[in-house]
């Protein structure tokens, strides 16, 4: 499959990066090379297979819905954000 | 494990650590050394002992910490600038078990950012040098937890496997690296890669060593809903017979003298009495290239949370929040993140789903299935770790097929979910490299695993 450099945009979109040129040339040809690699799953007979998409024994672990005391307090996790203001996360308009 | 008592000070053993870590800092190992912490608290145990209290079972053992285990002691980045000056406030399950038996944690180790590489070249903070050859790489993810215990820093180092990152660090370093059965080790407060395959487990210089450390670290946890009811100490023990070597493996892309050693020890376990059973396993040869389909679009959803509004590294070039995301994400990834995160966003994309992720799924599905068959012939596995020893600084890290090529023979195990084991098993002619092999295991068999470790050692 070719990798066109659209494709690298648009992934680089979906991705949140703002690639520069020289990069955006560069991870085209990486991920042509990984693409090729990956694509030899099409030799592999999956007729009739179901798909595994995780190997956890269990399944639906169930909890009591309740608050528990958390490992860390509100002012612990807003110390850790660039912009704080009356106990919330500064962040640029949006709308 | 070599605890302190009245006549070994855990200050005296902390201290010593700290300083073989500053004689071997041109290793670049650690990428923060708990100096001050670790002293107090090894103090606090002599105090302890000198009361006559009783003390954990790693009492004032000093140990290593992959940088990607949350906890307030240093920066925990996981080696990537997106997560530079991120403190945690919380402390990983795993980490407060080895604390409270006393362990001291006297530095965090170097990985390839969010654990993604073999060689532990793909850190924001440059490369960790293998202990055998400074030309040569650590392995990788977890390279400098490897290199800490190789060296003789400390006695046991934490690291996490997603698909091979302790065990192919272990086997380029020449000690024992555990991979357990997904479930068996709580990941709460570790940083996520692929949630369906990451696991928790340790470096050692004995199987001994590390069965004690997975009877302190294993076990359910409510704050980790994908861990297994507690069963690694209730184990029954129950002795192997039946010793499986697969057939495809051995063969022309693997080093000869891995291959040699492969038959060393077959042959070593035969004369003990162990039948050797020979295993068709057609399905492994496909395990690489599902593994790097599942990986990536696992690893793209849960990276998507470093935005750099909540906490870790905010971009000086963004002026709106657009460019927060955008520039942040970009300084921040090592090339190697950002060729996961977009083959993710690639193989999950419409029109390719179908292809890739959906047919990844499928085959893994038939590895599942092939580990099941092969163990009603076998207790145990043995193969290569790598397909190769460690290799020269560089070689590789410009090439991203051929240094995932480095994990072709220990990816399988993380997507079935089954235990694996990467035991010494000598060293190379020439040029001395240690040779690792791996002990594969059903689900849940790892503490007999760990027992059967002990058989494979050469008298």
């Amino acid at each position: 499959m070719e990798i066109k450099r659209e494709d690298i945009l648009h992934l680089a979109e979906l991705s949140d990066f703002a690639l520069d040129e020289r990069e955006a040339e560069s991870l085209k040809d990486d991920l042509a090379g990984i693409i090729k690699y990956i694509s030899q799953l099409d030799e592999l007979d999956t007729e009739g297979v179901e798909p595994t998409y995780q190997v956890f024994e269990m399944e639906n672990v169930w909890r009591e819905d309740e608050i528990l005391p958390q490992d860390a307090t509100r002012e612990e996790l807003l110390d850790l954000t660039k912009e704080a203001k009356d106990n919330q996360i500064k962040v640029p308009k949006v709308l | 494990m070599r605890i302190a008592d009245k006549n070994h000070s855990a200050v005296e053993m902390v201290q010593e650590a700290l300083n073989k870590a500053e004689h071997f800092s041109d290793h670049y190992i650690f990428t923060y050394i708990n100096t001050e912490n670790a002293l107090k608290k090894a103090k606090e145990i002599d105090e302890k002992i000198a009361r006559g209290e009783k003390v954990g079972r790693l009492a004032g053992v000093p140990y290593a910490l992959k940088d990607n285990f949350l906890s307030p002691e240093g920066e925990t980045t996981a080696s990537a600038h997106i997560l530079e000056g991120f403190t945690s406030p919380v402390t990983a399950t795993a980490v407060q078990k080895l604390e409270d038996e006393g362990a001291i944690m006297i530095g965090r180790t170097n990985m390839d950012a969010f654990a993604h590489g073999s060689s532990t070249e793909n850190s924001y903070y440059g490369p960790t040098l293998n202990a055998y050859d400074t030309e040569r790489v650590a392995g990788g993810s977890s390279g400098g937890s490897a290199v800490a215990v190789a060296l003789g820093i400390v006695q046991f180092a934490t690291g996490t496997d997603t698909g091979g990152s302790i065990r192919q660090p272990a086997s380029f370093n020449g000690v024992y690296g555990f991979k357990p059965t997904y479930g068996t080790i709580s990941r709460y407060g570790v940083v996520a890669m692929a949630s369906s395959t990451d696991c928790i487990g340790f470096f050692t210089q004995t199987p001994e060593d590390m069965d004690l450390l997975m009877s302190i670290a294993s076990g359910q946890d409510r704050n980790d809903l994908t861990t297994l009811p507690d069963y690694y100490v209730n184990t029954e023990s129950k002795s192997a017979k039946r010793v499986g070597v697969i057939k495809d493996f051995d063969n022309e892309s693997v080093d000869e003298e891995i291959r040699d050693a492969l038959r060393q020890k077959t042959e070593m376990l035969e004369k003990k009495g162990y039948e050797i059973v020979e295993l068709e396993m057609p399905a492994l040869k496909y395990a690489l290239a599902a593994y790097y389909i599942i990986v990536p679009a696992e690893v793209a959803s849960n990276l998507s949370r470093y935005d750099g509004i909540r906490y870790g590294l905010r971009s000086e070039k963004a002026t709106d929040i657009e460019t927060i995301y955008n520039d942040t994400r970009n300084e921040g990834f090592m090339p190697e993140n950002k060729r996961r995160i977009m083959i993710g966003n690639f193989v999950l994309s419409s029109g390719f789903y179908d292809a890739y992720f959906l047919k990844a799924a499928k085959a893994r599905t038939l590895i599942v299935e092939e580990y099941e068959k092969a163990f009603q012939k076998c207790d145990y596995i043995l193969t290569p770790v790598s397909p190769n020893p460690a290799f020269k600084l560089g070689e590789k890290v410009n090439d991203p097929v051929a240094m995932y090529l480095e994990d072709v023979m220990s990816v399988s195990l993380n997507l079935a979910g089954v235990p694996g084991l990467a035991i010494p098993a000598g060293k190379t002619r020439e040029d001395n490299l240690p040779i690792g092999l791996q002990i594969v295991g059903p689900r849940r068999s790892d503490k007999n695993l760990l027992a059967f470790a002990k058989e494979c050692i050469d008298e």
